[in-house]
């Protein structure tokens, strides 16, 4: 009963966070993991940190659906959505939720090595992730995924485009 | 050739110095006047479909102008009135439409309805391609008798309701009875549930119409059932909106154990989607939750509706008969087959939530009645040169916004690539939205654009800010339209 109303608190002041769009509250520290949670509280928004131009610049490769590659130095602390709309990458209707975990559409392949380092996943991004087209064991959601040093040189994909394939499996799901 | 004359008779029209033709000229007729003569296509309905459709056309190339046109006065379809008010983030795709229809080569022209105001030939002659992107308005009905008694909906028309779709406003379901069966165990069919459940608070702050919040105020619904034809392993729905209903405060779940026999074993077999979603749910069926709660609510298996049931004076439902199946085969194809067994359930409220349906819009575009699409091959429909569809009309009525669109981006790729191959004749001008305006304007019919619609939305989020809401929709396509051409 406890967990349900926290959970209930939790989703309210989220709602309000987003409605509101302020977004300097949108801040790493405003969504710390709460006691009761067992799991890290996911990021719910789209903002890099306030003083970007003093983060370190990290090297990350992005391939397209078309196999385009896109090479790109980007800022510590971002998350790799921010990166793909402020660098305004060719990638098809990328983050259409706008980093709020209600899609799957920034769904990201990662090389193995950095897959395994990654922070792990809390439910709602796993939630998400599984309806996406094209899932690997190395996918992750780019809003969920926070840029950092160790990641220079990095490579990391969407799903090529195959229509058949994918015509068949959307007719599976439902709304 | 009377077409053909009358649409002479409109362009010559725009020529002349009427103000009239003047607001015209402004209004449809600038943008085709001036622009250079590029590829304009043009793209029937105005939900995401349409708009993602739209969207990869006019990224692809420079000089393509592209026109959609939209039934209601007000654009972005199901995003507006069939995403839940509680999902509001969901809807930030808006966003991005709202893009869309202000870019310099995209016109938007709401309040026309093709099929009625103007044929499909009429655009197809106007435009060097047509789109098809009107979705599914109609809903497959259950079949059975008592299916049009008082208290029976379509999960479509109370969607609708809640959600300020002008022609349900006047739906007024009665919530005065204890129970609610849901017919239908997909997305839309737990968005129901959950609606019907949620308490008051929860929804006060949403885009809810008002008349929705007041009756769900004073409902006395407190449990709702969700009744499927075959079993656990095939439910429809998807994990976040099953979390959603396991937490609801209040409310507790309800479920049969007898449905889940078999289940525990199976679920080390799954891929992993399946198999969280069936671990959410036997986690739901153990705890059952607080049995204190004032409210509940269940799946049910294994149940097909027969009949629903009136009441003595046979003038409204009273509860509905269902037929008990068994599964033939198992996974994604397996099958209900009858058993003969029947069980009757007292309720006072029936939604069917078995499915959208689209219905043709021309006599003159082909239509599969089976399937209830456009027949087409990758998007291009069939036997008629020029013509495509996206989204729901093209594929089924299944699936989220993203899956609507990959499909318009789909869409958009072939036509390109028919514009690239010489398989649509670019060579001919072709004068678009002009000629459209003109012609609409012969039969009185006006339309709303981007930025006049962009008055209705202002004025819809002054009204809900008075009543700390993020919107007050406007139910009323009259007002919408005073409001637009003020």
């Amino acid at each position: 009963m406890l967990a349900q109303q926290d959970s209930m608190a939790f989703r309210k002041c989220v709602q309000v966070l987003l409605r509101s769009s302020l977004a300097p509250l949108c801040h790493p520290g405003s969504t710390r993991a709460h006691p009761r949670f067992l799991h890290t509280v996911p990021r719910l928004c789209s903002q890099s940190q306030p003083n970007g131009s003093s983060g370190s610049k990290v090297l990350v490769h992005f391939v397209n659906q078309s196999g385009v590659k896109s090479s790109v130095f980007v800022t510590e602390g971002e998350t790799l959505l921010d990166v793909v709309i402020k660098k305004n990458l060719d990638i098809s209707g990328f983050g259409a939720c706008e980093g709020t975990l209600a899609c799957s559409t920034c769904h990201l392949i990662f090389e193995e090595s950095v897959y395994d380092k990654l922070e792990p996943m809390v439910d709602e991004e796993v939630d998400m992730l599984d309806l996406a087209y094209g899932l690997t064991k190395t996918s992750r959601l780019g809003c969920q995924v926070t840029v950092e040093r160790w990641m220079d040189g990095m490579t990391v994909h969407v799903p090529q485009e195959i229509k058949d394939q994918r015509g068949k499996q959307e007719a599976m799901r439902s709304k | 050739m009377k077409m053909i004359n009358l649409m002479r008779g409109s362009v010559m029209k725009i020529h002349g110095l009427s103000s009239a033709s003047r607001r015209l000229a402004a209004e449809g007729g600038v943008r085709g006047l001036s622009s250079s003569s590029g590829p304009r296509v043009c793209i029937v309905g105005g939900g995401p479909a349409g708009f993602y459709t739209a969207q990869q056309l006019l990224k692809a190339r420079q000089n393509t102008a592209v026109d959609i046109y939209e039934r209601l006065p007000v654009p972005f379809g199901l995003v507006r009135f069939g995403v839940a008010p509680d999902h509001p983030e969901v809807k930030n795709v808006i966003n991005t439409f709202t893009q869309t229809g202000q870019h310099e080569r995209c016109s938007f022209h709401g309040n026309v309805n093709v099929g009625k105001d103007v044929t499909i030939d009429e655009l197809r002659q106007a435009y060097h391609a047509v789109v098809l992107s009107y979705g599914a308005e109609g809903n497959r009905s259950m079949g059975i008798p008592g299916e049009g008694l008082p208290g029976v909906f379509s999960a479509k028309d109370f969607v609708g309701w809640y959600n300020g779709l002008p022609s349900n406003k006047e739906l007024h379901p009665d919530l005065s009875f204890e129970t609610a069966v849901i017919l239908g165990q997909g997305n839309v069919a737990l968005d129901v549930a959950r609606i019907l459940l949620a308490p008051v608070e929860m929804l006060k702050e949403t885009d809810i119409t008002q008349n929705a919040l007041e009756a769900l105020a004073g409902s006395k619904v407190r449990r709702v059932l969700i009744v499927g034809r075959r079993g656990p392993l095939q439910i429809a729905c998807t994990i976040k909106e099953l979390r959603e209903m396991v937490n609801l405060p209040n409310t507790r779940a309800d479920m049969l154990p007898a449905d889940f026999e078999g289940i525990a074993e199976a679920l080390k077999d799954l891929p992993r989607p399946r198999k969280r979603l069936t671990e959410l749910m036997m986690k739901a069926v153990k705890e059952g939750g607080d049995d204190k709660a004032e409210k509940c609510w269940g799946f049910r298996f294994f149940r097909s509706p027969v009949e629903v049931l009136a009441g003595a004076d046979g003038k409204r439902a009273t509860g509905i008969r269902l037929a008990l199946n068994k599964l033939e085969g198992s996974g994604e194809s397996a099958r209900a087959e009858v058993t003969g067994q029947l069980e009757d359930v007292d309720c006072g409220l029936i939604i069917s939530s078995i499915g959208y349906k689209s219905i043709p819009i021309d006599p003159a575009v082909p239509f599969d009645p089976r399937r209830a699409i456009v027949p087409n091959e990758m998007g291009r429909v069939q036997d008629t040169a020029g013509l495509y569809c996206s989204g729901w009309v093209k594929r089924g009525p299944t699936g989220v916004i993203a899956t609507t669109m990959n499909d318009s981006f789909d869409t958009a790729r072939v036509l390109i690539q028919d514009m690239e191959a010489g398989k649509l004749d670019l060579s001919v001008n072709k004068p678009g939205a002009q000629a459209i305006t003109a012609l609409l304007q012969t039969r009185g019919v006006r339309a709303v654009l981007f930025s006049q619609w962009e008055k209705i939305n202002a004025a819809e989020e002054k009204r809900g800010k008075s009543l700390g809401k993020a919107r007050e929709k406007l139910l009323d396509v009259d007002e919408m339209l005073k409001i637009a051409w003020s």
